[in-house]
């Protein structure tokens, strides 16, 4: 699973960073952006899904390969 | 002592809606959930201007993305007279970047972000846990207090006061002001204006200071900021700045603090089971903010503005009803129930937007500390009497009276 985070639609809500520190990180503005390239562990593949469903901006999803 | 605004009877919710209705402020639910199977923009006439109530979540999230059609220069959910709207047009309120549209919201909001950032806040965790603990030492022997007056109203100021580097001992004026801001002054213009020049008149006066001679604190910091456009001009934008950071910090938190209380002081299933597990904390926070939202915002059309079915006219308001829309059943399951272990929660109380709060992550941290502190010391307590507790109402809503026994 591989994850991607629209910068432009991030608003900093911190939701992801609060939930999955493993998978996301923010930047001195609160803005979020994907580690590892987006790319999910398969143990924290229900995090990832959780994250995409907690953010208020719609701004987090799942990319298809 | 605090009053709503005087308020008729509503007879049709529609067309002639009232967010001051007594009624309303102590439980908006069954109102929203009537207007949003019926008429999703519900509007008014009351208080001089034409005003939009949606309830929908996925409006709410659309019309807060209109910018700058849908200005922020008029932020507050009551417009000023205009006889009396002295400061540019903006409720009073010279209070940037909640009170501006861009370009001017996005610089003044980049030069506060990084003080509010996840990591930065972390700054403030152990002053508020000392306070926490103190505020509690006072009152635990008696075996009762108000938690709202007692416990979650000192909580914020402080916090700021510290962040910001003023004395705390004006703590309780400063909750007073914002009070009279954003609690009285809604019902009277007058108390408005008044509680708004006081906090200006202080704020130019601990601005200034800074300027002459910088300190080694957060005020001074800005003021020192590279910001092209602040130059020569930097007291105003400064003081501006502050005047949100007071403004916006302070009722809104202790709201927050106290409906959670309030929550666990009535729900004694819910009380007993986040007593038991720390891990829910987490998502019995965010659900608490989600279910009693504290803050609805209002914007102002500066054009026609077509949605939906409706017209928003050029000089009409729109209410940011981040509370309603998050009590929408097609974006929360079980939308007016608590579930204190909700996962999915994609909650909007801290707005939507380009103007997100930007105080979110000292919110959540205070929200945070003061909700668990309390636990730890109190974990068994309840309302003593809920027919005693009141509610303020309007652009920000939180228990106001709450006497807890424990
Ligand atoms: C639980 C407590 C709080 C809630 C529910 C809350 C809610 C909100 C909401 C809904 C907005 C959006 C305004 C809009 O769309 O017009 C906002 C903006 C803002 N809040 Fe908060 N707030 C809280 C606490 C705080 C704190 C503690 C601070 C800072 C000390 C703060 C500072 C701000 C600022 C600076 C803005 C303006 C952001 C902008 O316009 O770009 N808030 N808040
Ligand atoms: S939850 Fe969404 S809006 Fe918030 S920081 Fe993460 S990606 Fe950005």
């Amino acid at each position: 699973m591989k994850l991607s985070i629209d910068s432009e639609l991030c608003q900093g809500h911190n939701r992801c960073f609060a939930l999955a520190p493993e998978l996301v990180d923010v930047d001195d503005y609160g803005e979020a952006f994907v580690l590892n390239d987006g790319v999910v562990p398969d143990e924290l593949r229900d995090k990832a899904l959780l994250i995409i469903d907690n953010c208020p901006e719609f701004a987090i999803s799942e990319v298809k390969s | 002592m605090l009053s709503p605004p005087a308020t008729a009877p509503v007879d049709d919710w529609t067309t002639d809606y009232d967010i001051f209705d007594p009624e309303y402020v102590k439980d908006p639910t069954p109102v929203w959930k009537d207007l949003r199977e019926g008429c999703p923009m519900a509007r008014t006439d009351r208080r001089g201007i034409r005003s939009w109530l949606p309830t929908k979540y996925a409006d709410v999230q659309a019309l807060a993305k209109i910018v700058p059609e849908l200005s922020s220069k008029d932020p507050l959910v009551v417009t000023l007279p205009p006889d009396m709207d002295v400061v540019d047009n903006s409720s009073g309120l010279n209070a940037p970047p909640i009170s501006a549209d861009p370009p001017e919201q996005i610089w003044t909001r980049r030069m506060i972000l990084p003080a509010f950032a996840p990591r930065a806040v972390e700054a403030h965790r152990e002053f508020t846990e000392d306070l926490c603990n103190r505020l509690i030492d006072g009152f635990i022997d008696d075996g009762r207090c108000d938690a709202a007056v007692d416990y979650a109203q000192q909580i914020p100021p402080r916090v700021i006061a510290h962040m910001l580097g003023f004395d705390p001992n004006k703590a309780d004026d400063f909750t007073e002001w914002v009070r009279g801001v954003l609690e009285l002054g809604l019902a009277d213009p007058k108390i408005r204006v008044k509680y708004r020049d006081i906090i200006q008149n202080f704020l130019i006066t601990e601005v200034t200071s800074r300027a002459k001679e910088p300190r080694d604190d957060y005020l001074s910091e800005l003021l020192a900021m590279d910001i092209p456009e602040m130059k020569g001009r930097e007291i105003q934008v400064v003081v501006g700045i502050a005047n949100l950071l007071l403004i916006a910090g302070i009722d809104t938190t202790w709201s927050s603090i106290g409906s959670a209380l309030y929550h666990f002081g009535t729900h004694p299933d819910d009380r007993r089971r986040l007593a038991a597990d720390d891990a829910l904390f987490p998502t019995a926070l965010e659900e608490m903010l989600r279910y009693y939202s504290p803050v609805t915002m209002a914007r102002m059309a500066q054009e026609d503005v077509p949605f939906g079915d409706i017209v928003i006219r050029d000089g009409e308001k729109v209410l940011m009803n981040f509370p309603g829309a998050n009590h929408d059943e097609d974006a929360f399951e079980d939308a007016d129930k608590v579930l204190i272990d909700r996962t999915r929660n994609r909650h909007i109380a801290f707005g939507s937007g380009i103007h997100r709060c930007a105080g979110s992550n000292l919110a959540r941290l205070e929200m945070d500390v003061s909700v668990r502190t309390w636990f730890a010391r109190i974990p068994e307590f309840e309302v003593s009497n809920p027919d005693a507790v009141t509610w303020a109402g309007g652009q920000v809503r939180g228990p106001r009276k709450l006497p807890m026994r424990f």
